[in-house]
């Protein structure tokens, strides 16, 4: 299950549709352990641009720089997050939107983060509606979907942390 | 020659739930050697066809090392080897 604030949601949306028709990426990061995403942080989609179809890859050394920030304030990726964009090898679905689930180099790329939630979300253009699913790999490596939770903050939704106190 | 080489999740099977490691050598190469002779396994998952897999990007000190001589790339004494899973998807 992934429970998340609205803003970030939002967040991630708006990345998606500037970013179209390429695929956008980016990771939610929070207190290490807690399962709980605070913030977002957009990637650079360091695929090259001029490849068939598109995929996204994390720039290796924007990447470093933001872990080594995280780290220093007990911080950890808790989402990964890139978007599915209208290209022609991804079929619609009956919503009209591309499909979002992940595909086999996605899976293939989940394995290494145990534990992380892979966020996707689908458009087709930069106006379109959109679909938010969340997925994560189980110990079996099987792909599991996560129960997406928006709450407008954490304070009052069951998040699971210790430190921040559930509705009764 | 040592270096402190930072474990992701995915690998600290090999060192025993330890997110940091001790290694020695003054080429990622040797720290890689000397990383499978106390973590038996751990190599298999860095190094692929006599390079680094696709799946791990390895920095020395601040520096990607693909951009500063792959296995080749020199490490400093007290110098820091991260390894990072690398993160892309889409296809």
């Amino acid at each position: 299950m992934l429970v998340i604030r609205r803003d970030l949601v939002e967040e991630l949306v708006a990345h998606a549709r500037a970013d179209h028709p390429r695929e956008a990426c980016g990771q939610l990061l929070g207190p290490e352990e807690s399962d709980r995403p605070e913030r977002y942080v957009p990637m650079t989609n360091a695929d090259d641009p001029d490849a068939q179809g598109s995929d996204y890859r994390f720039d290796s050394r924007e990447q470093f720089a933001v872990y080594k920030e995280a780290t220093e304030r007990d911080e950890e990726t808790v989402v990964v997050f890139h978007s599915h964009t209208r290209v022609p090898r991804r079929p619609l679905t009956d919503s009209g939107l591309p499909e979002a689930y992940p595909s086999v180099k996605d899976i293939e790329y989940m394995g290494l983060q145990p534990g992380v939630h892979f966020v996707i979300v689908a458009i087709t253009g930069p106006d379109s509606d959109y679909d938010l699913r969340s997925f994560l790999l189980d110990d079996a490596g099987e792909v599991v979907e996560d129960d997406v939770q928006v709450v407008e903050n954490y304070m009052f939704s069951h998040t699971g942390a210790g430190d921040v106190p559930d509705r009764s | 020659m040592s270096a402190t080489v930072s474990i992701p999740t995915i690998l600290r099977t090999h060192t025993g739930g330890e997110k940091q490691v001790k290694a020695e050598g003054s080429t990622l190469q040797e720290v890689i050697a000397d990383l499978e002779a106390n973590h038996p396994g751990i190599k298999d998952r860095l190094v692929t066809d006599g390079a680094l897999h696709r799946f791990v990007n390895v920095y020395v000190n601040d520096e990607d090392v693909r951009f500063a001589g792959g296995l080749d790339a020199q490490v400093p004494d007290n110098g820091t080897v991260t390894i990072l899973p690398a993160v892309a998807g889409g296809r």
